[in-house]
């Protein structure tokens, strides 16, 4: 009940000049090796690339922690830092500025983004040394993590989107990198289509979340609708109650909030959390087509949160994005990128905590995603498949997190997670590399023998995402399940739903189980046993441990996966809120209700969660250790059934192709008919019709107009040719003429007399 | 002067001029030399004079039927000057003076 009795009021800004700096250097980076990198890498080697680029993440990474440094040396409601560049548009009250701004929540991910971030640049080093599209790889690294840095940073919608469809596009870019082989190029493309149905969705959710700010359809008394705006920026002063630190003396202090249309977050959170403004309560009322347009707002910026990290039924991009190098895979497809949508949620969490239908809709989907991905994850051969799914799991657990309610347990699942899947990437990476760009975990085994560090800083990232509780993991999970259980609010379709805390709970366990099985299956099937490959390539090679480049960056990361279950122990075992609960807090100021329940079964199911781990674990050291147990052929044999609709990934991409792709495709071929016979038909009629009215108008120039001209002219020449013999040249003729001239005028004269 | 003009009306001097007029006329319609067309030209002139003086005498009395015929001498005298020298031009470029044959106008 802690959120309850948090004092809300608009939140104080503190300008912050240096932030515009955070993203400006990775921006440098892309546009120097986009621009002369190809020139730098012929002139000066690949190490002009890589220090250009690395540069870059370094300088930004220390910004941003100049700006972290900062924020920690303010009281806690005043830590959002704010920087404005410039004004992009300005239309009526609605003023959106190319602004950065960074509360708590947006300073953990800037600090996930640039570490790890700058950690997977040096990875790379080692990884892409072959690559002769060095400078094109790290240009779009930088691209990605200035996109990146703009979705988190962004003190606005505008600046959020920017960023949110730039992310998408270095996907893209990143996933096809390698575009000579046909399959990659189309696993890019899938990912981007994918992302651009749920930014559609997302897109939606804003215009009608921005269109319910602006006023209220209202029935009237003729049944009709009417519109009814908020005035221009109309603001409501609030008189905020602020007791003095000895608590004597009360301070009153005066703040001015607008209230109307808007697209920046801070204003956004201050109208709805501040309830004398009254827009939480219109918010509430406001029905569309007899729907609470909360449910659907929530509802519609969760299907962009689907596309973007790859919830049912928009996860199929993710699987197949790990077509793209495998750095990539690690920071785009599991640290950063995936977890957008999650931070979005995150991030408008006061929206999100009006509708319990919208949040139901969220936890409900994240703990589907999670079980269903997991069981994909099962027996998977491609080891970076298995950690495609394994990461679709976890963003469900994240969405899990933040759809309770827990909003601070989903982001610390984005923090560990970050450390601990961009390990397992790397490490998968640095096996793939010894392999010999083999990612068949049939063809590996034994490899621990040659390649020590590797196969420890796997295991410890195991360890974390399998939830033992020596690793971050387990924290972050545990905390998650534990609030899907307590939640007491959540609800479907508008129906209230206690019973889906308790169902999501068990999901959740069924689900770490599997985590830990997949995950152990994995590491047994790669680092135990025999090396099984080595043998097709013709020549006889043993895998190496690769370069310092690769295996310190695991070393670290693996680390901070350990260490960051610091900064998360449960209030059960310190008595006081978890360190990240109480830095976000200023970041979420939904106020959430958790039943309240004795310390003795937070206790129990902690004990639950580390069994749950612990038993997936056994399950896969009994079948996988060492690859010698006969045991998972002979299950394999005896389940082929079931276990190829599994491994098949449930068919849902065939399902995808037979439903929705081959309909787009019979859609799109009605619509090419349609355009080819039925509008070119129309089109082609009106050039017909056109083409006779021209001919019809050539004929009267040609024989009406042309005709009298040439028939003036005609006459003309007539007339002068007769005419012409009367001119002889002879005088006496015209003597004569005049003579006879004379004399009938002589003669008139007489006769008219 | 008078008395010898007793028996001579007006009608006498007209008809003398209308001869006159008529021969000119004649001569100007019918002869196809330059110089013979110039001298009908010459004829008709001296037969309005004529006229002119006449019905100065008879009718109007004063000057100015004697100073029109003055005028008119002065102008068939530039006229003929000016036509000889034109005939003469046409003469020196082609060799004849036969109007049948100045014809280059005609187109």
């Amino acid at each position: 009940m802690e959120h309850a009795v948090q004092q809300l009021a608009p939140l104080a800004v503190t300008p912050a000049g240096f932030l515009w700096l955070i993203p400006l250097f990775p921006l440098l980076g892309a546009v120097i090796n986009t621009t002369c990198g190809w020139w730098l890498q012929r002139k000066l080697g690949k190490p002009a690339i890589h220090i250009v680029a690395v540069g870059a993440m370094v300088l930004s990474f220390a910004v941003g922690c100049v700006a972290f440094a900062k924020m920690l040396g303010l009281p806690g409601e005043e830590r959002f830092l704010q920087n404005t560049l410039w004004t992009v548009l300005t239309a009526g009250p609605v003023h959106v500025d190319l602004a950065f701004a960074l509360d708590p929540l947006g300073m953990m991910m800037v600090l996930v983004v640039t570490g790890i971030g700058t950690l997977i640049h040096i990875f790379s080093i080692g990884y892409m040394a072959e690559d002769s599209a060095y400078w094109r790889f790290f240009a779009y690294l930088n691209l990605f993590i200035f996109s990146m840095l703009l979705l988190v940073m962004g003190d606005n919608f505008v600046v959020m989107f920017f960023g949110w469809e730039g992310v998408g596009l270095c996907s893209y870019l990143l996933i096809a990198f390698w575009y000579t082989d046909p399959a990659k190029a189309a696993a890019g493309m899938k990912a981007f289509v994918v992302n651009r149905i749920g930014d559609f969705g997302f897109i939606l959710g804003l215009f009608l979340l921005f269109w319910g700010l602006g006023g209220a359809w209202q029935d009237m008394p003729g049944g009709k609708l009417a519109y009814q705006p908020i005035a221009a920026g109309q603001q409501v002063r609030i008189i905020a109650d602020r007791v003095a630190v000895d608590g004597a003396v009360p301070v009153e202090e005066e703040s001015v909030i607008e209230v109307g249309p808007t697209l920046n977050f801070r204003q956004l959170r201050d109208q709805v959390v501040v309830q004398a403004t009254g827009v939480a309560q219109r918010l509430l009322h406001q029905k569309l087509f007899g729907f609470s347009l909360l449910a659907i707002v929530g509802i519609l910026l969760f299907v962009g949160a689907m596309g973007k990290s790859a919830q049912l039924p928009l996860y199929v991009w993710l699987p197949d994005a790990m077509a793209g190098p495998t750095p990539v895979s690690a920071l785009i497809h599991a640290a950063t990128m995936v977890t957008a949508g999650v931070y979005m949620v995150a991030r408008l969490n006061f929206i999100f905590a009006l509708s319990p239908t919208a949040m139901g809709w969220v936890a409900l989907i994240g703990a589907l995603t999670a079980l269903l991905a997991a069981s994909i994850g099962f027996f998977q051969y491609d080891i970076k498949k298995v950690l495609a799914y394994s990461t679709v799991s976890q963003l469900g657990f994240m969405f899990i997190g933040v759809g309770v309610g827990a909003y601070w347990a989903g982001a610390y699942h984005l923090l560990t997670h970050a450390f601990f899947k961009a390990a397992l990437f790397l490490g998968s990476g640095s096996v793939i590399l010894a392999c010999h760009h083999e990612q068949d975990m049939r063809k590996m085994g034994g490899l621990g023998k040659y390649m020590p560090t590797t196969q420890k800083t796997y295991l410890w990232a195991c360890i974390a995402i399998a939830g033992f509780p020596i690793a971050g993991g387990f924290y972050s999970k545990d905390e998650i399940l534990w609030k899907a259980f307590s939640q007491e609010h959540l609800a479907l379709l508008g129906m209230p739903a206690a019973w889906l805390g308790p169902l999501i709970y068990c999901i959740g366990i069924i689900t770490a189980t599997g985590t830990a099985f997949y995950m152990f299956r994995s590491y047994y099937m790669t680092f135990t046993g025999e090396y099984r490959g080595g043998h097709n390539h013709g020549h006889e090679t043993t895998p190496k441990e690769s370069p310092l480049s690769i295996t310190s960056v695991l070393v670290v990361l693996a680390s901070g996966a350990v260490m960051a279950s610091l900064i998360g122990l449960p209030a059960s075992w310190t008595n006081q809120p978890p360190i990240l609960e109480h830095f976000l807090e200023p970041s979420l100021p939904a106020t959430v209700h958790f039943a309240e329940h004795p310390h003795w079964m937070e206790w129990a199911f902690q004990i639950i969660g580390v069994s749950a781990g612990a038993i997936g674990w056994l399950f896969a050291r009994f079948l996988y250790l060492n690859g010698k147990s006969p045991v998972p052929g002979q299950l394999l044999a005896r389940y082929k059934r079931a276990w190829t609709v599994v491994y098949n990934k449930y068919y849902v991409d065939e399902i995808y192709q037979a439903t929705v792709v081959r309909g787009s495709l019979v859609f799109a071929g009605i619509l090419s008919w349609i355009d080819s016979r039925l509008v070119d038909g129309v089109v082609n009629l009106a050039g017909v019709v056109t083409r006779l009215f021209a001919n019809l108008d050539g004929a009267i120039d040609k024989y009406l107009v042309d005709g009298a001209v040439n028939l003036v002219a005609n006459s003309t020449i007539a007339a002068g040719r007769g005419l012409r013999r009367v001119q002889t040249g002879r005088i006496q003729t015209y003597l004569y003429g005049a003579l006879a001239g004379a004399l009938v005028v002589v003669l008139l004269n007489f006769l008219i007399r | 002067m008078t008395e010898m003009m007793g028996h001579l009306s007006l009608s006498h001097f007209l008809v003398v001029g209308g001869l006159l007029f008529c021969f000119g006329l004649m001569t100007v319609l019918t002869r196809r030399n330059a110089v013979a067309m110039l001298m009908g030209i010459e004829l008709i002139l001296n037969g309005a004079n004529v006229n002119l003086v006449a019905f100065n005498y008879y009718v109007a009395g004063g000057l100015s039927g004697q100073i029109f015929a003055l005028f008119v001498i002065v102008l068939a005298a530039a006229e003929a000057a000016v036509g000889l020298a034109i005939i003469l031009a046409i003469y020196q470029m082609i060799r004849s003076i036969d109007t049948a044959n100045i014809a280059s106008l005609r187109q």
